[in-house]
């Protein structure tokens, strides 16, 4: 244990005490808001929002160099941390952008939404920070805490209420499994710091009667971050969750969230049990293949966008892990940095696409219609050039074609797979995107040779619109300038 | 080098500029809007290269990218600009030519419906010309490379309800596909046995590969760079329309003629003569390359020459004789001759610029008269065209003191003295090139612009000559077209490529030659003693007997030769030969692949077989998304028993 992590500073968990500070004051404030729009609980929520990547670019002046420890190094604020932290809060600003407009007409804009998405956030940062099994768990139940609740906002919703069940019964599931895998490993290393655990699998990983304790903890742990993630076989509640709840929620669900997924898998596997990493990666090449399979083929069958959305997240998580599992090749790390900021990139440009294909469902929704079915997509191009326009990238996107940045996601984790010699997964992968490509184009197609069904003019605030706007140009600038994302999800990884 | 870089972005960009105002906002800013900005953006480019050129000539290089694409593993794909003074030399006379067709065409294309599209194509043509001249790396040079290609198909169709033009420049560009595989299979070796795409790294690396091979097939080793050097020259004869791949360049003047001009005689089909001359430290290490390189040429070379002789075609004949004229460049290549070659090159993009330009300026006169054998006796009514025209076929021939006598020269020169394998053949087909070439150019002359007229009645009483924007640009270039070709001693025989071109002591004809060089006087007296001279004097006079004295000869003799000139007519049957091999074998394979291919495999297997895995897929995941939680939470701990046994197995 370094002298840093025990003189706590209160420095990285900044931004933290002023969210969980701020949301509270948001909650209260908001029921002296009469308005309809509730325009200034939303500002407000916007400015939360904008407070904490201030003080997180703030903070993140501080561990610019090396990681910086708070509460006895239960917490850490690393670079990793503070970039996903901040596509975190983007996350949630361009959620509240979309949703609101959604959530007005069918009045369920209350201050609880905005708290609990707030809540929700502060969880995913207490989870991406975690050092120890405790603030992970912590973090972990916070945002899925919130995320239940969210799913069951429109609570006269049989469908909602029904999704909202299964996802916390499975959830709680879930939890219970990590946290079995937790004491596992506790039990074999002594230790619930993640830094220390890494320094106790080093030592004990040689010890073959200690060995299967670590990994049969292991394959619990996996089973929780399988289950965040949505992988194969422990995906079942994504499809059904995704089409329960209001699309706002799907969107939020299907964000920031992911984020947060990846950096409990990272704070457990790569920070944790890196010295396991034979085990674990070819646990990750098993449901990344079956979750690419599943998702691509299952997405193909699916009439509801928004459960054909929710089979590609299953897949496009099951590309991604192609990222993580390729950073040790036997027992040498140099591909490791590569390799992990590949997987990072795909996260990122992943939940920018969510966003924009859920944003607009969310644009050619409207009180009393639901646009959820490829039905509802027919023609888009006469009603509206421009924003079929940017569904064609967000697909195109999706589908990994050049030169949006969907591509290059694609490509790098592909490469850091081949460098890794898994040509034969890449292979697959490839074949297996490319069946995905069918149903996204699917919706190109409908989009600009079927006659529309439904003529109605695309309303939409103008900051949604905008925002929408900027989000399929910047799937499309990130794929013809990658670098400098790359380099920052580089230079986060390198400084673990 | 802040301002310079600068100044080097704006180089191929100003272009760029005006293809995209003029192409996608031509309606709006009209005919008179799109010439304006299109002019505009190569003026600048064409003012920025001579500055450019100014500060290379005062000893100043620059190597480095600006753009980074993308980074795949160790390779970086980038952006990135090698100036020199090859680079600088070429992009100063790609500019100015582009500049003077895009005056000359304000008045060539005045009725033309697609005037803004036009002015889009071309300016677009010289920032792609640009971009590929400019490039430090191989993956820029096939960036501009496909895209001159591409430009050049578009502009070659611009008639595009003519099914003469589609056919045309569908042929250019399956031909220079063939062309392009090699080229792109010589750019795949260097990346896989250098390890990268600039041009710098390769070359110094080069020198330690010389004695690397490769298997082809087994048991037969080849030298690396041999294969590498003839896959990229397999490109440069497509692009630079070597035999024989040559079949496109005279079909390709089914385009209006300011693209003859600018990109099937002065810049793009020199493209493969550049990049030779770009490679020169990866040539100079294979032998076996050099003497193809100079085999193909001197075939091409004298070859092309002979067909010019029984064309009728005003565009067709200068076509030929810019088949035979790059074919000299390649000579010059092959015998390690660079500067001569790229000297040949500069010189050629004048006076070849005016021949076609003039030629233009003719058949815009006559209204779309092609046909010589309706032309003659021009020279009354169109004094300028005239005497611009004669300063090209001056040069063309190669009489001095005209620009093309000096590089033609320079080129046999080098000849000569090159060791290489094949360099007496050349040798000899040049000299007999030299003569034929004679010939055919002042044919030309003599059959459209003296004798008795044979334009029908009706055009001749309108005929009078082009207006200023036609003949200023005529006159502009054939400036150079007689006086460029007094750098000889400065770009040849001085050391002016320096470092940008790396010749072996072995191969130093050029150096030789130039310990010889006393000036531009003793270089033309020694000329006018010298065996070219004569034969190119000879086939002018010849062509002078047969085409105003004795005018009923050519067809005798015609006839005397019959099957021999049925065949040169015929441009020795590559065309029919082509289009059986190729298209017609093209066609049995296609209809094999579709009934064995797509029938069976594709619609049988794939596209039914992968629906009924889906539908499978579906109702087995339909099966267990029952919606019931137990269900599901016995899934999740299926796979984690799963998990269990499969990793504590062992």
């Amino acid at each position: 244990m370094t002298d840093s992590m025990l003189s706590g500073s209160f420095a990285p968990v900044l931004p933290e005490i002023f969210l969980l500070a701020a949301a509270c004051v948001l909650l209260i404030a908001d029921l002296f808001v009469k308005s309809e729009r509730r325009t200034a609980s939303y500002v407000l929520a916007q400015l939360i929002l904008l407070g904490c990547a201030l003080l997180t670019a703030l903070v993140s002046t501080y561990s610019l160099r090396r990681p910086v420890y708070a509460f006895g190094g239960l917490f850490v604020g690393d670079q990793m941390a503070n970039l996903l932290k901040l596509m975190a809060y983007l996350a949630t600003a361009m959620a509240l952008a979309y949703s609101r407009e959604y959530l007005l007409d069918r009045k369920l804009l209350k201050g609880e939404f905005l708290a609990l998405l707030l809540f929700a956030l502060l969880g995913i940062m207490v989870l991406v920070s975690a050092n120890s099994f405790i603030t992970l768990y912590l973090g972990l139940e916070l945002l899925s805490l919130c995320l239940y609740a969210l799913v069951a906002l429109n609570r006269d919703s049989a469908a909602s209420t029904e999704a909202a069940m299964k996802y916390f019964v499975l959830g709680a599931l879930a939890s219970g499994l990590l946290l079995y895998g937790m004491s596992m490993i506790y039990g074999a290393t002594g230790t619930l710091t993640i830094s220390e655990v890494a320094q106790h699998v080093a030592k004990l990983s040689g010890n073959a009667a200690q060995r299967p304790f670590l990994v049969f903890g292991l394959v619990f742990l996996m089973a929780g971050i399988a289950f965040k993630l949505g992988l194969v076989p422990f995906h079942m509640w994504i499809p059904d969750v995704y089409q329960g709840a209001p699309t706002a929620v799907t969107l939020v669900i299907g964000s920031a969230p992911k984020l947060a997924a990846f950096a409990m898998a990272m704070r457990l596997l790569v920070n944790g049990l890196l010295e396991l990493a034979v085990d674990w990666q070819q646990m990750l090449v098993i449901l990344a293949v079956l979750s690419m399979a599943l998702g691509n083929l299952a997405a193909i069958a699916q009439v509801n966008l928004k459960r054909m959305l929710a089979y590609s997240t299953i897949a496009h998580m099951g590309f991604m892990l192609l990222g993580l599992l390729s950073g040790v090749v036997g027992g040498n790390w140099r591909n490791a940095a590569d390799a992990y900021a590949a997987a990072m990139y795909y996260t990122i440009v992943y939940v920018l696409m969510a966003l924009g294909a859920f944003g607009v469902l969310l644009l050619l929704s409207r009180a009393g219609f639901e646009c959820e079915t490829l039905e509802d997509m027919k023609g888009l191009n006469r009603r509206s050039p421009w924003y079929a326009f940017v569904m064609l990238v967000l697909m195109f996107s999706l589908a990994g074609i050049p030169p949006t940045a969907g591509f290059y996601a694609k490509l790098a984790v592909l490469s850091a797979a081949v460098s890794a010699g898994q040509v034969w997964l890449a292979v697959l992968a490839v074949i297996l995107a490319l069946v995905g490509a069918f149903y996204y184009l699917r919706v190109v197609k409908l989009m600009y040779f079927d006659e529309p069904a439904d003529t109605t003019p695309i309303a939409g605030s103008g900051e949604m619109r905008l925002v929408l706007s900027a989000n399929g140009l910047a799937l499309l600038v990130l794929g013809i300038v990658p670098q400098p994302l790359m380099a920052l999800c580089f230079a986060a990884i390198k400084a673990l | 080098m802040i301002a310079m870089k600068t100044l080097y972005l704006l180089v191929p960009l100003a272009p760029l500029a005006g293809a995209l105002a003029a192409g996608l906002f031509g309606r709006a800013i009209g005919r008179r809007g799109a010439h304006t900005v299109t002019i505009l953006g190569v003026l600048i480019a064409f003012l920025a290269s001579c500055a450019i050129l100014v500060d290379v000539l005062h000893g100043n290089s620059f190597n480095g990218a600006v753009y980074t694409w993308a980074t795949s593993g160790e390779t970086r794909f980038e952006i990135g600009f090698l100036i020199d003074r090859l680079s600088a030399l070429m992009i100063v006379v790609v500019s100015f030519v582009s500049l003077m067709v895009h005056v000359y065409t304000i008045g060539y294309m005045a009725d033309d419906p697609g005037y803004q599209r036009f002015f889009s194509y071309i300016a677009l043509f010289t920032f792609s010309m640009l971009m590929l001249v400019m490039a430090n790396n191989f993956l820029q040079l096939f960036f501009g490379w496909e895209a001159v290609g591409l430009v050049s198909y578009l502009l070659i169709g611009f008639w595009y309800t003519r099914p003469s033009a589609t056919y045309a420049n569908l042929k250019a560009f399956i031909v220079n596909r063939v062309g392009d595989f090699g080229f792109l299979l010589g750019i795949a070796l260097v990346l896989a046995h250098f390890g990268t795409l600039d041009y710098a790294g390769v070359f110094s690396q080069a020198p330690g590969q010389a004695g690397a091979t490769l298997e082809l097939l087994p048991g037969s080793h080849w030298l690396l760079l041999t294969v590498i050097c003839l896959c990229l020259f397999v490109g440069a004869m497509g692009k630079s329309a070597q035999f024989p791949l040559h079949v496109w360049l005279p079909d390709s003047m089914e385009g209006p003629t300011p693209i003859s001009a600018l990109i099937h005689a002065a810049t793009m089909v020199t493209a493969g003569i550049f990049m030779v001359a770009r490679m020169s430290p990866l040539y100079e290490l294979s032998q076996t390359a050099l003497s193809v390189v100079m085999v193909v040429g001197a075939i091409t070379a004298l070859f092309m020459a002979l067909i010019a002789v029984t064309q009728f075609d005003i565009k067709r004949v200068i076509a030929y004789s810019t088949l035979s004229q790059l074919g000299y460049m390649t000579v010059a290549l092959g015998a390690s001759a660079y500067a001569a070659g790229i000297f040949h090159l500069m010189t050629h993009a004048f006076f070849k610029a005016v021949l076609f330009l003039g030629a233009g300026s003719v058949i815009i006169a006559l209204h779309h008269e092609q046909d010589m054998r309706r032309m003659g006796g021009l020279r009354k009514y169109m004094p300028v065209t005239y005497a611009t025209v004669l300063v090209g076929a001056l040069a063309n021939a190669g009489l001095p003191p005209f620009a093309g006598f000096f590089s033609k020269d320079a080129i046999l020169e080098a000849v000569h003295a090159s060791q290489l394998p094949g360099a007496g053949f050349a040798y000899l087909a040049l000299l007999a090139a030299v003569f034929v070439g004679g010939v055919y150019t002042f044919r030309l002359v003599f059959y459209a612009f003296h004798g008795e007229t044979r334009v029908d009645p009706h055009v001749l009483e309108h005929l009078r000559e082009s207006p200023w924007v036609v003949t200023l640009p005529l006159v502009l270039l054939a400036i150079p077209s007689l006086a460029s070709g007094w750098w000889l001693g400065k770009v040849v025989f001085g050391n002016y490529f320096g470092s940008s071109i790396e010749v072996l002591p072995v191969h130093a004809g050029i150096a030789e030659l130039a310990a010889e060089y006393h000036g531009l006087w003793s270089f033309m007296l020694h000329g006018l003693a010298g065996l070219p001279f004569w034969l190119a004097l000879a086939g002018a006079a010849l062509a002078w007997y047969l085409y105003t004295v004795r005018t009923d000869l050519p067809k005798r003799i015609a006839v005397a030769f019959g099957p021999l000139y049925a065949l040169v007519e015929g441009k020795y049957g590559f065309d029919e030969l082509y289009s059986w091999l190729f298209a017609g074998g093209a066609r049995v394979l296609g209809k094999g692949l579709w009934r064995g291919g797509d029938q069976t495999v594709i619609d049988g297997v794939v596209v039914n077989g992968s629906a009924r895995v889906v539908g499978w897929v579906a109702s087995v995941v339909r099966l267990f998304q029952s919606g019931l939680i137990y269900q599901y939470a016995v899934s999740m701990l299926v796979g984690v028993v799963l998990l269990t046994y499969w990793f504590l197995r062992s």
